[in-house]
Order: structure tokens, then sequence, then C-alpha cells
């Protein structure tokens, strides 16, 4: 027991396994799953989508009066979470609500609203499939290193880190599913277990439960850089959001 | 029709006459079962409790669905294409609501 411990803890020495070793997260996916998330005429996931579609549309000041049709934001998802002018970390539902709050005069949809998880989607999907490159020099840097920190960082009463899992046990299976890599790149994604569309937030507070820590707030600057270091671990994969998960 | 609910259906433009086709059914819903245990609040059952399918004129497919079903039922079926003409999906819910979506199909 305390051989493997100091084995965990060395390849922890070692820092985050290259980009080379981490496999998407289809490849984790049973091949049912995998092809439900593949065909939107099965993949429930496409009812948000849809709306945010709409939403993108809707009213005076919409966002398309600005961006133009949806398709403008392709590539958009790959370069989040990024840090704003103001210095601020914001991902994808944070940049849209900022835009909501400040370019349009509207009222904050709030995290995890259907709304905004639906426009989430909508623009993420854009980027389906194309490679994940956010920055992670300059202002981006010491967030990421935060990210870094909070990952490597053993947590909660079963004092684990997230690598022990995602890293040295990725491909085995816990509690009746694999364990992927933990890249978040299919995030929002549609959970059977949640029954509907669910933030990657939503997603760390259930891994924060999972090791007994404190499950911090939807959109806590914890998980932001968190966030961060799994899009700056997953650079040159593929965006899979809307994804589809047990 | 207050909420009317989103579907999403999926089956081919055009089909030759006498072709078997596939109709894909998504919809959403939250399928909300009954909640009735001391300590909760309790709450009606509220699901779409039947779908019907009706091309050219004929009840094509009609399933009974229960409350052990999943938010946001999929439903998969196939037909055989005979005529121009929407195909009529319509769903019952509990409380007494009716929602009704149409497909087109040509038939060459």
């Amino acid at each position: 027991m305390i051989r493997r411990a100091a084995a965990a803890a060395a390849l922890l020495a070692c820092g985050v396994a290259a980009a080379s070793e981490l496999r998407p997260a289809r490849d984790f996916l049973s091949p049912e799953l995998r092809a439900q998330q593949d065909d939107p005429s099965r993949h429930p996931g496409w009812l948000w989508v849809e709306e945010g579609e709409a939403l993108w549309q809707r009213g005076e000041r919409s966002c398309q009066s600005c961006h133009g049709g949806i398709a403008t934001m392709a590539g958009v998802a790959t370069r989040y979470p990024a840090v704003a002018p103001d210095g601020a970390l914001l991902n994808l539902e944070g940049r849209i609500e900022r835009c909501r709050t400040q370019q349009q005069g509207a009222a904050a949809f709030g995290y995890e609203s259907d709304a905004l998880l639906s426009l989430t989607a909508a623009v993420a999907q854009r980027s389906r499939g194309l490679p994940m490159s956010v920055a992670t020099d300059g202002a981006a840097a010491p967030f990421v290193e935060e990210g870094r920190r909070f990952y490597e960082a053993r947590q909660g009463q079963l004092n684990l880190a997230c690598g022990q899992c995602h890293d040295d046990n990725a491909g085995r299976r816990l509690r009746g599913d694999v364990i992927s890599n933990g890249l978040g790149t299919g995030y929002p994604a549609y959970r059977l277990d949640w029954n509907t569309l669910g933030s990657l937030h939503r997603r760390l507070r259930a891994c924060s439960l999972g090791v007994r820590a404190t499950q911090l707030p939807l959109g806590a600057p914890e998980y932001l850089s968190l966030e961060l270091f799994l899009a700056a671990r997953a650079a040159g994969l593929p965006v899979e959001a809307p994804g589809l998960r047990r | 029709m207050a909420n009317p609910i989103i579907a999403r259906i999926t089956l081919p433009e055009r089909a030759r006459r006498g072709e078997i086709i596939t109709i894909r059914v998504l919809v959403r819903h939250p399928m909300e079962r009954a909640i009735d245990a001391p300590g909760l609040t309790p709450l009606p059952r509220k699901i779409l409790h039947t779908m019907r399918v009706t091309y050219a004129g004929e009840e094509v497919v009609r399933a009974d669905l229960s409350q052990g079903i999943t938010a946001n039922p999929y439903i998969e079926f196939t037909t055989v294409a005979v005529d121009n003409g929407p195909i009529v999906f319509e769903w019952d819910e509990d409380g007494g609501t009716t929602y009704r979506r149409e497909a087109r199909l040509v038939v060459t």
C-alpha cells in the first residue's frame, strides 16, 4: 500500500501526462454511446442545441445582431476559457453571461439555467471536431498554474488528486463506468445520470463529492482555473460538445 | 397549448413507394413520475402517456409510455412509404393536453 502511494506520488512528480498519452473522451465511451453521441437524430443534447440556436436570434439586441449567424462561432469553444481584457478568467458560460449583461443590457441567465446551457451548447457545437487550443501564456499563465495545483493536490476525505484516477487509472472501471482522462471537452454534456444537459462545473462538483471534498459553487474561481488547465491538457484533442455521458 | 414540447423528428425527405423508412423521434419532456412518500412534497404524475402516429389517414404506431421511461424519451420505428402527405405525431400528456407535430415525406 505504501509502495503504491509512493509510486503515485512519483508519477505526479513527473508532472502531467503529455498530450500524446491522453485519449479523447469518446474513446472511453461504450460503442453504443459513442454512436449515439455522433448521431444528432438520437442525441438528446440536440434538443438544447436547437433551443440555443433559437435563443441566438431572439430579441431586439440578439446575439445575431452583433455576431451574425451562429456559424461564425466555429472554433470559438476551442479557445475558452480565456482571460478577458480586464483580467478575469471567463469560460464560455461566463463569456455569454458577460455579453448578455454588458452588451445586450439584459439580466444574466444564471449558471446551469436551461437558457445558458442551451446557448453554450449551440455555440460549442459549432467547434465540434476542432482541436482544443487555449492560450496558456501571458495573462493566462498564472491561471493555468493555479489549475495545475488544484489538479495535483490531494483532496477530500479520500485524499485523492485528480490524476490518481484520470491519469493513473484511466481506462479502468469505477462504479460501473470507465474512467476517462477527464478532459472536459464534451461539456456541456447530456448525462444519462442527470436526464439533462449539464455544465462542466456541475460535473466537477460530482468529482469533488466523489472524493468527499468540499463541493465548490458553480463558476467558482478554483473550478474555472481547473477548467483552463484541463483545456490546456487537452490541446490538440477534438471538442466533443455536446457530449453524451453515462 | 402552454409550454409546447420540443420534438426532433428525423426521417428521410423522400422515399420510393413501398420502401421501408426509419423514423426517429426525440421529445423534450421531464416525464415526471409521481412523488408520494413520507417527508416529500407530493407531486402528481405528469408524463406523456401515449404517442400516436398517423400516416396517410391510418394509425401506424401507438405507444403506451409508462413512468418507467426516462425523461426526453427517444422512440424509433419503421413504416412503409405509401403516400405523399403529412405524418402526424400526437402525444397525450397527463392532465389532458395533447401535443401535435407534423412531418412531410415525399413519395416517388
